[in-house]
């Protein structure tokens, strides 16, 4: 019992950090930085199935290494790469400003606090901010994908999106089939995939990487 | 109640030792720098130089531009009369004074804007007018502090406030706190006190007509707030009021050597943000406070 009290009091840490570097990615006005708070999140995410469970499991383990893999480095390189090949500006440019941003998204946190301790949730995870840490980073996850017009910082505001599901998708850990999350992670980095080709694209044809200008496509 | 010559080494602590501060925080610098630097003890040359020469007034000045830097002067030094030290406890302690310190730190920032507009230079009033809307954001955080102590040990008294120090959300609240310093004794990521750009100045632009006694009272004034402030600081993180007498003094003396290099680090390293990042940077202290509120009162209820 003691033991899995100083967990949940690690879980707990790791969470708050994890919605630390939510506001941090929030308040970023430099695309590396942003990256960077995401692929930091993806680690401290990836460590969160070993410590939930209480015998070491091989197919737990992997996730949780394969998880760290892609979203703290693989993504995150992908990220870059696209970055440094279409040689996009470095400034993040908000259309909802920093601070705006970083107010809504603390503020999206507190809701999420006092909303979760409302939710009939079971015994077990009465306790941890599994489920407030996911709101959270559902919220900030749409703050980015808003209020950001270049097309890299919306694909972070859609891993924190992201990262928050699988916050969610934790308190499951024990139903769900692990195969579930695999299959989103190997979404996402498609997705990834997709996006930085056609950033690349965007960049040719736009000279630019604002999402806006593609508001005046015609046929 | 407390002895006669206990009250006068505390005066005596305050008004001599808080000019060394800035002089060590100069010393930091310049030794990152690879520079010999000023001597640690310049600004007591510099004191005691303004207070021999005499008061250049301006003909449209009223008493408020000398009575604004004794105003000030005298705030800061009530609000450094109520800070407890440890176990020493303050030299003035009663229920709620954690308000009237809240409120002495405004008037001394009112009376300096007051003092800086009197002069009727353009230049001045541009200063002050940042001052203040700087001001609004670093307060709201220093307030939030202060809640997040109240709220942790359920009291208004700035002595048991401080005993335990904030608990879980420290951390939280030691780096909201240090910003907070650094906003409010203008140093480096807020203002540049060696800085004589006029547009890029805070509080170096409102006291440039000030001259003889007053410029020494609000250099002294000014030196006693970043005590004051470094003080607060480590009290709000760490439990200096439960320990041992000669255990407190040590640990307070380190800590505020300690806040003091980092702040001469912190000055070295950084840069002056951009005016329009500074109000993210205040933000983000007032977020750290609130979280820390947030936590003070979860772990409170749990």
């Amino acid at each position: 019992m003691e033991r899995r009290c100083r967990v949940s009091g690690t879980l707990n840490l790791l969470i708050g950090l994890a919605m630390g570097l939510n506001l941090l990615a929030l308040a970023s006005s430099r695309l590396p930085t942003l990256i960077g708070a995401v692929a930091v999140q993806g680690v401290v995410l990836g460590v969160m199935p070993l410590l939930m469970e209480h015998q070491f499991d091989w197919i737990v383990a992997l996730v949780a290494l394969g998880t760290m893999a892609v979203k703290g480095f693989v993504i995150p390189g992908l990220l870059r790469r696209a970055m440094r090949t279409a040689s996009v500006d470095r400034e993040v440019e908000p259309s909802i400003g920093f601070v705006a941003s970083l107010l809504l998204g603390s503020g999206g946190t507190i809701a999420a606090v006092a909303l979760s301790r409302a939710l009939p949730l079971l015994p077990e995870h009465a306790g941890s901010l599994l489920v407030p840490g996911s709101i959270a980073s559902v919220l900030t996850g749409f703050v980015l994908l808003i209020g950001r017009s270049k097309a890299i910082s919306q694909v972070c505001g859609y891993l924190v999106l992201e990262n928050g599901i699988y916050l969610f998708g934790l308190l499951l850990i024990h139903a769900t089939p692990l195969l579930v999350e695999a299959g989103i992670l190997l979404d996402v980095t498609v997705g990834i995939f997709v996006t930085g080709i056609i950033v690349d694209r965007i960049q040719r044809a736009f000279d630019s990487l604002d999402t806006r200008k593609l508001n005046v496509l015609r046929e | 109640m407390m002895s006669f010559l206990e009250i006068v080494l505390r005066v005596a602590g305050w008004l001599v030792l808080a000019p060394l501060l800035p002089g060590i925080i100069n010393k930091v610098k310049a030794w990152v720098a690879g520079r010999r630097g000023p001597p640690v003890l310049q600004l007591y040359y510099d004191l005691g130089r303004l207070w021999q020469k005499g008061v250049v007034l301006s003909t449209l000045a009223s008493p408020g531009f000398i009575a604004g830097p004794a105003v000030t002067w005298v705030a800061i030094f009530g609000a450094a009369m109520l800070l407890p030290l440890g176990p020493a406890g303050a030299a003035l302690s009663f229920r709620g004074d954690v308000l009237l310190l809240i409120y002495l730190l405004a008037l001394a920032r009112f009376c300096t804007t007051w003092a800086a507009l009197e002069t009727g230079s353009a230049f001045e009033g541009m200063g002050a007018a940042r001052e203040v809307s700087y001001a609004v954001l670093s307060e709201a955080a220093l307030i939030t502090a202060v809640l997040t102590l109240s709220v942790h040990t359920g009291s208004v008294t700035l002595a048991t406030m401080l005993e335990p120090a904030a608990g879980a959300g420290a951390a939280l609240l030691g780096a909201g706190l240090f910003c907070v310093l650094l906003a409010e004794n203008c140093r480096v990521p807020f203002d540049d006190p060696n800085t004589h750009l006029e547009l890029t100045m805070i509080h170096e632009a409102m006291i440039l007509d000030h001259s003889g006694p007053p410029l020494a009272a609000i250099l002294h004034g000014a030196a006693m707030k970043l005590l004051f402030f470094a003080l607060l600081l480590i009290e709000a993180v760490v439990p200096v009021g439960t320990l041992s007498p000669f255990a407190a003094a040590a640990t307070l003396a380190a800590s505020v050597l300690a806040v003091t290099v980092a702040v001469g680090l912190v000055e070295s390293l950084l840069a002056r943000l951009a005016f329009r990042r500074v109000p993210l940077l205040l933000t983000t202290a007032f977020l750290l406070c609130l979280f820390a509120l947030l936590v003070a009162w979860k772990g409170g209820a749990a």
